[in-house]
């Protein structure tokens, strides 16, 4: 942190970049929930037009951007579980900073195993 | 020696500022209690839903019509994806309402994006209900055996 600082414009650590994060994979999720739907819905329609837009998911490509919003949901989730602690648990204000430290440990960890298993299955032979 | 402090010269914030109508009930209380509550939920609903269709068996490959016929055969997977649907979309309209409420200044902008909002959500959750209620795995194209 700067202390020669003396702009107006709030630079905040910890707490104000976990509140950006959950707002913009909040953002991702909900935009890719109202698609998913959509896509979903063409099994009342035709099941092979339904095959098709679901091979578009099974591309190299798309496999890589369900890892992304899967790192996206992970981390919302987490970070959510944090907040609910922050706002109920009588410690929960004063631990906020290590919870996020907490809350990345355990993003990176199941991450790491969501992408191992499921890009393995998308850019494997089958 | 004493240090006369000057009395401040503004009375309030912003006189233009004000306040809209003061009880808005306990709707933004349950609203902020419905984000927490269904937020637990949806970590149990959506982490089921991906370990389900994206962890085990083929993962992915093994998505398609036929994957999902034999899912909704189950009333279980029936409810579990109504209430993830229903949960989810109340969760992320409710978050969305937060982010127009605090970015779009104007009173006209705040209530056209969020009337474009709850239309698109409503479009939504009925459409996938009804997804849900009369799915049919004898729709056409299938080739499923039974059909």
């Amino acid at each position: 942190m700067s202390k020669t600082s003396s702009g107006t414009l709030y630079r905040g650590h910890e707490g104000m970049w976990s509140w950006v994060g959950h707002r913009v994979t909040g953002v991702v999720i909900f935009l890719y929930l109202l698609v998913h739907v959509l896509d979903t819905a063409m099994v009342r329609v035709d099941a092979g037009a339904y095959d098709a837009i679901i091979s578009t998911y099974q591309t190299p490509w798309m496999a890589l951007g369900e890892t992304g919003l899967v790192a996206a949901i992970l981390f919302h989730a987490f970070n959510g579980l944090r907040l609910i602690l922050v706002d109920f648990w009588k410690q929960g204000t004063k631990y906020q900073r290590q919870m996020l430290w907490g809350v990345l440990i355990l993003w990176v960890i199941v991450f790491a195993g969501f992408a191992i298993r499921h890009l393995s299955i998308a850019f494997g032979s089958h | 020696m004493s240090v006369s402090i000057p009395a401040p010269r503004s009375q309030r914030i912003d006189p233009k500022y004000k306040r809209g109508p003061k009880s808005r009930g306990s709707f933004e209380m349950l609203a902020w209690l419905f984000m927490r509550l269904s937020g637990v939920v949806l970590i149990i609903l959506i982490f089921g839903h991906l370990f389900s269709n994206l962890m085990v068996g083929e993962g992915i490959s093994g998505i398609g019509f036929g994957f999902v016929a034999g899912k909704w055969a189950s009333p279980l997977w029936q409810f579990w994806d109504l209430a993830m649907l229903w949960l989810a979309m109340l969760h992320g309209t409710n978050g969305v309402r937060t982010i127009i409420n605090d970015y779009a200044e104007k009173h006209a902008t705040r209530a056209w994006l969020k009337g474009i909002l709850y239309v698109a959500t409503i479009f939504i959750i009925v459409l996938g209900s009804l997804v849900i209620f009369t799915f049919d795995p004898c729709v056409t194209g299938s080739t499923l055996p039974q059909c």
